[in-house]
C-alpha cells in the first residue's frame, strides 16, 4: 500500500501536474476575481471565503481524471484489480495521493490567496481549518466520480456533472466556517458537520468507488 | 370566465409552463414507445 | 404467486398492457378534474388568485421526490436481485422525475414573483429542488453515456445510492445555510394551521392525478425500454447467425 502511494505521488510529481498546476489554477482564479468584481476591500472581503472554496472545488475537479484514467489506459488498473490488495484500499490510497498533491498544497497556500482577496486576518485560521477538514472529502468523492466514468473516452464533462452536486454539502459547511469565523460567530457546529462528512465519505465512498471500478473493468 | 385579478399573468404563465412541460414529456414518451413498437414489429416480421 | 413474477419482462408487458387502458383515463380524469376544480376555488385573502398555482406546484413537487425514492428502490432491487425490468424502470422514471422537478421549480419561481417580489430566492426548499434537479440530470447523463446496458444499470444504480445520501445531506446542509421564505408543508398533519377544505380536496385530487399520471408515464417508458432491449437482442442474434 505504501508502495502504491509512493508510486502515485512520484508519478504526479514527474508529470508536472500535482503541486504545480492545481496551485497555479488557484492563483489565476484569485487574480481574476478582483478583475471581475472590482478591487475595493469592501467588495472583496465578503465574497473571499466563497471564492476560495469554489476555487478549491474547481482545482480539485480539474485533476480528478488523473486518478484512474492514466492507469486505465496503460492497463495497470487491471493489475491493481487482480492484485491481493483490496480494490477499496487501492481507491482509498489513490484518493489520499490525490489529496496530498492537490488538497494539501491548497490548504497550505490558502492564507496567501486569502490575503490577496482581502480576507480578514481573524478568518485566516478558520479558512485553513475548513479546507483541511473539507478537501479530503473532495478527493474521495472525486475518486468515486472518476471510478464511475473511467471507461468513457470523453468522460470529463460528465464527471463534473456527477461530482459537483456531491460537493454541495462540503462547500456549504466549509464556506460557512470561514464566514462565521470572519464575523466571530460560533463555528463549532459547521466544523463538526464538515468533519463528519469527511470521515463518513472516507469510510464509505471507497466501497462505492471500488464497486464502480469493478463494473467498469468487467 | 373566472376573474383572476391582478395576478392573471402569473397564474396563466405557471399553468402554461407546467402544461407545456407535461405535454412535452407525454408526447416524448408516447412517440418513443410507438417508435420502439414499430421497430420491434418490423424486426420480428423479418427475422 | 410472488411479486417477483412481475420482474419477468413478458409478464410485465402483459400486465401493464392490460393495466394501461384503465390507468391512463383514470390519471387524465383525476388530473383534469382536480386542476379544474382547483381553478374554480375562491381566491385566498392574502395570496389572491396565485393560490391556484398550488394545484400544479404541490403535486409536481411531491412527485419529484417520490419518483427519486422509487428510482432508489428500483436500483436497490436491480443491484440485489438482478431483475432487468427494475433497472429499466429506474431509467424510465428519471426523465419523468426531472420534468416534475422542473415544473415545481418553474411554478415556484412564477409564484414567488408576485408573493415574495423576486423570481428566484435562494430559499432552502427552492435550492434543494434545484440540487435534486442536478442529480436527476447527472443520472440521466450517466445512463446515456455508457453503451453496455448492464454496466450502465450497475453504475447508475451505484450513483443513485450515493446520490440519494448526498441529496438528503444537501437538503439539511441547505437548511443550515439559509432559513427561507417558503412556507412550511401545507398538508402536514402535525402543523396546527391547516388549509381549509375548499382548497384541500381539489389538491388531494390533483395529487392523486399527478401520481397516476407519473405511474402511467413510467410504465409506458419502461415498456419502451423493454422493447428497445428486445430489439437490440434480436439484432445482435441476427448479426451473429
Amino acid at each position: 500500500m505504501r508502495a502504491l502511494l509512493l508510486r502515485d505521488l512520484r508519478l504526479a510529481m514527474r508529470a508536472g501536474g500535482g503541486f504545480g498546476l492545481g496551485l497555479c489554477f488557484f492563483l489565476i482564479l484569485t487574480v481574476l476575481v478582483p478583475f471581475g468584481i472590482g478591487p475595493d476591500r469592501a467588495g472583496l472581503a465578503p465574497v473571499a471565503p466563497g471564492i476560495l472554496w469554489v476555487g478549491a472545488l474547481l482545482a480539485c475537479l480539474l485533476s480528478l481524471d488523473r486518478i484512474f484514467a492514466l492507469d486505465h489506459e496503460d492497463g495497470s488498473l487491471d493489475l491493481l484489480a487482480t492484485s491481493p490488495l483490496p480494490l477499496e484500499g487501492v481507491v482509498a490510497i489513490k484518493a489520499l495521493a490525490h489529496w496530498l498533491t492537490t488538497g494539501l498544497p491548497l490548504v497550505i497556500a490558502a492564507p496567501v490567496f486569502g490575503l490577496l482577496l482581502q480576507l480578514p486576518l481573524a478568518a485566516m485560521p478558520w479558512l485553513v481549518l475548513s479546507l483541511l477538514l473539507g478537501t479530503p472529502a473532495l478527493s474521495v468523492l472525486g475518486a468515486f466520480g472518476a471510478a464511475l466514468t473511467v471507461g468513457l473516452r470523453r468522460g470529463g464533462l460528465l464527471m463534473s456533472a456527477l461530482v459537483l452536486p456531491l460537493y454541495i454539502p462540503t462547500l456549504i459547511f466549509g464556506a460557512e466556517i470561514t464566514r462565521r469565523g470572519a464575523e466571530g460567530a460560533p463555528v463549532a457546529a459547521p466544523i463538526a458537520l464538515i468533519a463528519g462528512i469527511t470521515l463518513a465519505a472516507a469510510a464509505l465512498i471507497p466501497f462505492a468507488a471500488a464497486a464502480a471500478l469493478r463494473i467498469n473493468l468487467r | 370566465m373566472i376573474e383572476l385579478g391582478k395576478y392573471a399573468g402569473a397564474v396563466i404563465g405557471a399553468y402554461g409552463v407546467s402544461l407545456a412541460l407535461l405535454g412535452g414529456l407525454i408526447w416524448h414518451s408516447l412517440a418513443a414507445n410507438a417508435r420502439a413498437r414499430r421497430d420491434l414489429e418490423r424486426q420480428e416480421r423479418n427475422g | 404467486m410472488s411479486i417477483w413474477e412481475y420482474a419477468n419482462p413478458a409478464k410485465f408487458m402483459r400486465t401493464t398492457g392490460a393495466m394501461l387502458p384503465w390507468l391512463v383515463p383514470a390519471a387524465v380524469v383525476a388530473t383534469v378534474v382536480g386542476v379544474v376544480w382547483g381553478f374554480l376555488t375562491p381566491d385566498d385573502y392574502r395570496q389572491g388568485s396565485t393560490v391556484k398555482i398550488m394545484y400544479m406546484h404541490v403535486p409536481a413537487a411531491m412527485m419529484a421526490i417520490n419518483i427519486w425514492v422509487m428510482m432508489l428502490v428500483a436500483s436497490l432491487i436491480w443491484i440485489i436481485r438482478r431483475h432487468h425490468v427494475s433497472a429499466l424502470a429506474a431509467r424510465a422514471a428519471a426523465p419523468v422525475g426531472a420534468v416534475m422537478t422542473l415544473i415545481a421549480l418553474a411554478t415556484g419561481a412564477i409564484w414567488g414573483q408576485p408573493m415574495w417580489g423576486t423570481w428566484w430566492e435562494w430559499d432552502p426548499r427552492l435550492t434543494s429542488f434545484l440540487i435534486l434537479f442536478l442529480f436527476y440530470v447527472g443520472y440521466v447523463a450517466l445512463w446515456s453515456a455508457i453503451e453496455d446496458p448492464d454496466s450502465a444499470a450497475d453504475l447508475t444504480g451505484v450513483l443513485c445510492l450515493v446520490g440519494s445520501v448526498f441529496a438528503l445531506l444537501s437538503r439539511y446542509a441547505v437548511l443550515f445555510w439559509n432559513q427561507g421564505l417558503h412556507q412550511g408543508a401545507s398538508l402536514s398533519v402535525a402543523s396546527g394551521e391547516r388549509m381549509s377544505a375548499v382548497y384541500r380536496y381539489p389538491l388531494y385530487l390533483a395529487m392523486l392525478g399527478f401520481a397516476a399520471l407519473s405511474l402511467a408515464l413510467i410504465l409506458i417508458r419502461t415498456r419502451t425500454e423493454i422493447r428497445r432491449r428486445r430489439l437490440a437482442a434480436l439484432q445482435a442474434r441476427e448479426l451473429r447467425s
